[in-house]
């Protein structure tokens, strides 16, 4: 399975340089970038990892580059996703979020039914990967 | 060098005061004030000296605006015809009443304020009206609108009259709730960022068994949509029970949930005949784990606020299709400008509303779905007469509104959709996912392969108006089911003149 979160994971995988002019977009409206990594790629799992702060400071798409550069050192075989943080009057949200690394292979989520009455279902979708402790995943 | 001037006046003068009084104090004014004595002698007088056409009227902050469209019948005066309209849709009858004289009549009249003849069109004036707040109860469209477009449609001093746009007030405007999750907050439930969201509408919209319903919305989603969508006349028939069809599609939302690792939904209907049957099925769709319900226009103003309401205690998204709305939105010359039904939604408190797509198969001119847009999402609206938009308007920080763009679209107009609507709305492709030669998961897979591409490209500083089929192209190289799409729908597109067009005149002027 390929999980599709963020906004271009139906295009083949982002080269570095694709990757810096989406930052050069987001930068260019002001907006603080930030990455993020987790095992636990849930869709409702909210809270990735911050590897440090969104850069509020950085204006240089290359210094962004070498962030996502440290985070897949670290963390080779995780998730990592690239934010854009708006912090403009009526936003005050994340713009863009982008996938920009992903393990070489993906177990995927199952559907469990909790069979109630009335036919009806109660559903939990579950990860493959998070049944092993977290840093063991992938 | 040439200017270019719109000759069309607009209400800015008039909204400030300025302009109107000189030389003007003469015949009009004294003609209004009759004196007490004889304004309320028994028997009929003109609207205009009852008190309802008030030139140098300087409208207030707190008051509500409306400028409507008059077409007079021959030979009545404009003013007074808009004189008449201020009256019938405040507090006039047809005849004097003494009963006036109890009350402090003038906070209460309507006031009929400035008459613009409409630019091309001899027969037609724009009539601006002010109202005081007073009049309108807190929080309540149907209040609102009981006055507004209470009685007048059918006046027949008037041959046909069109309501263009309203100003509201902050202070009024703070007396709504508001849409109950709005953009920003539906793209964090939905962690969806930076890319118009995509739907479609399950087809054929009539007849399929819940079974046969869920498996459209299973390969929908699972196949790129964010959002499958009932269509405005699935409510409960005999082929398909609503709690069979929300069984079904809540079994392919959270199927195909898994399968992508992405939230999804399913617009669940819960249009019904009452209110209790609406709750009914709307705490069903909440107890199997939807994210949004879908109500529609035709269930009416009050259906919809409490709808909103309920929504807002729920966690629960609200889209609205605007069913019916055609039947009076759409001729200029009577009934209820969009823009308007736009502005009494954001108030009411929807989060999703149909809003026209300009390529699609639906009316739509570009500027008046750019206004019927700005009004959705944006915190302020200046006027801008060339979208349609009269009056300067601060929304009161009520929450954002995701129009949506549904009906005969494809992903061979991407790049044009992305330009027109921007990034917050909703493209719902029905036919053009469920009809792909080679199914509904690749029909999903070519609208979602499409817009990546086209919103990549819009970032990366490429001018996709002009190179967006080279772009589409170039993802069909790698992608076969967008070069399945883009083949067969390469040539399809709706270009007939719209009805529902902006008045306003650009003339070219020289100065020195």
């Amino acid at each position: 399975m390929h999980i599709t979160q963020g906004q271009f994971s139906f295009l083949p995988a982002l080269t570095d340089e694709q990757i810096k002019r989406q930052v050069k977009w987001a930068l260019d409206h002001e907006w603080a970038v930030s990455v993020e990594y987790t095992d636990d790629p849930h869709p409702r799992n909210t809270y990735w990892e911050m590897h440090g702060h969104p850069m509020f400071d950085l204006r240089d798409p290359a210094g962004v580059m070498e962030e996502i550069t440290a985070c897949r050192l670290a963390f080779p075989s995780h998730y990592i996703r690239v934010m854009a943080f708006d912090s403009s009057e009526g936003w005050e949200t994340p713009r863009m979020s982008f996938i920009v690394n992903r393990p070489d292979h993906e177990p995927g989520f199952r559907v469990e039914r909790q069979e109630g009455p009335g036919r009806s279902l109660r559903y939990t979708v579950r990860s493959y990967a998070v049944e092993r402790p977290e840093g063991q995943r992938y | 060098m040439t200017l270019l001037t719109l000759i069309c006046r607009g209400p800015t003068a008039a909204l400030h005061g300025a302009d109107r009084r000189d030389g003007d104090e003469g015949g009009k004014h004294m003609a209004r004030q009759l004196n007490p004595k004889a304004r309320y002698t028994p028997g009929v007088i003109p609207y205009k000296q009852m008190g309802y056409w008030e030139p140098d009227y300087d409208v207030k902050d707190t008051d509500v605006v409306a400028v409507f469209r008059i077409t007079p019948q021959a030979g009545v005066d404009p003013e007074e015809a808009a004189a008449a309209v201020a009256g019938e849709s405040s507090t006039a009858t047809w005849t004097v009443v003494w009963t006036d004289r109890l009350t402090n009549c003038e906070l209460y009249r309507a006031k009929a304020f400035q008459v613009d003849p409409v630019p091309g069109n001899p027969e037609q004036f724009f009539a601006f009206i002010a109202y005081d707040l007073e009049l309108f109860e807190p929080g309540s469209i149907a209040n609102l609108t009981a006055s507004i477009i209470g009685n007048v449609f059918g006046f027949k001093a008037v041959k046909a009259l069109r309501l263009e746009d309203m100003r509201f007030p902050v202070a009024y405007l703070k007396t709504f709730s508001g849409p109950p999750t709005g953009i920003v907050v539906e793209r964090e439930r939905l962690d969806k960022f930076g890319r118009p969201l995509l739907g479609a509408t399950t087809k054929p919209k009539l007849g399929l068994s819940g079974r046969n319903y869920g498996r459209v919305v299973y390969e929908a989603l699972r196949g790129g949509l964010d959002f499958v969508k009932d269509d405005e006349n699935i409510n409960s028939q005999s082929f398909m029970h609503w709690r069979d069809r929300f069984l079904y599609c809540m079994e392919a939302v959270n199927r195909a949930s898994a399968a992508t690792g992405e939230v999804k939904g399913h617009y669940l209907n819960v249009t019904a005949g009452t209110m209790e049957q609406m709750y009914e099925r709307a705490e069903f769709a909440k107890e199997l784990g939807s994210v949004i319900v879908m109500i529609d226009l035709v269930v009416g103003y009050t259906a919809i606020q409490s709808m909103a309401n309920w929504c807002r205690r729920n966690d629960m998204i609200l889209h609205l299709h605007r069913a019916g709305h055609g039947t009076y939105t759409r001729q200029k010359s009577h009934g209820v400008a969009f823009r308007v039904i736009a502005k009494w939604m954001r108030m009411a408190g929807v989060d999703h509303i149909h809003a026209g797509t300009v390529v699609g198969k639906l009316e739509g001119d570009p500027h008046m779905i750019k206004g019927i847009y700005d009004t959705c999402r944006e915190i302020r609206t200046p006027r801008n007469l060339e979208t349609g938009l009269f009056f300067d308007q601060d929304w009161a920080s009520l929450n954002k509104v995701m129009p949506v763009a549904s009906g005969g679209i494809h992903a061979g107009q991407m790049h044009q959709l992305l330009t027109y609507l921007g990034d917050d709305t909703v493209l719902q492709f029905g036919g053009g996912t469920i009809g792909h030669p080679r199914g509904i998961a690749a029909g999903a897979q070519a609208n979602r392969v499409a817009l990546e591409a086209m919103v990549l490209a819009r970032n990366e500083g490429r001018d996709i108006w002009h190179e967006g089929p080279a772009i589409l192209d170039q993802a069909a190289r790698w992608c076969t089911p967008l070069r399945q799409a883009l083949e067969v729908w390469k040539d399809i597109t709706f270009d007939y003149a719209s009805t529902d067009t902006p008045d306003f005149v650009v003339q070219e002027t020289v100065s020195a």
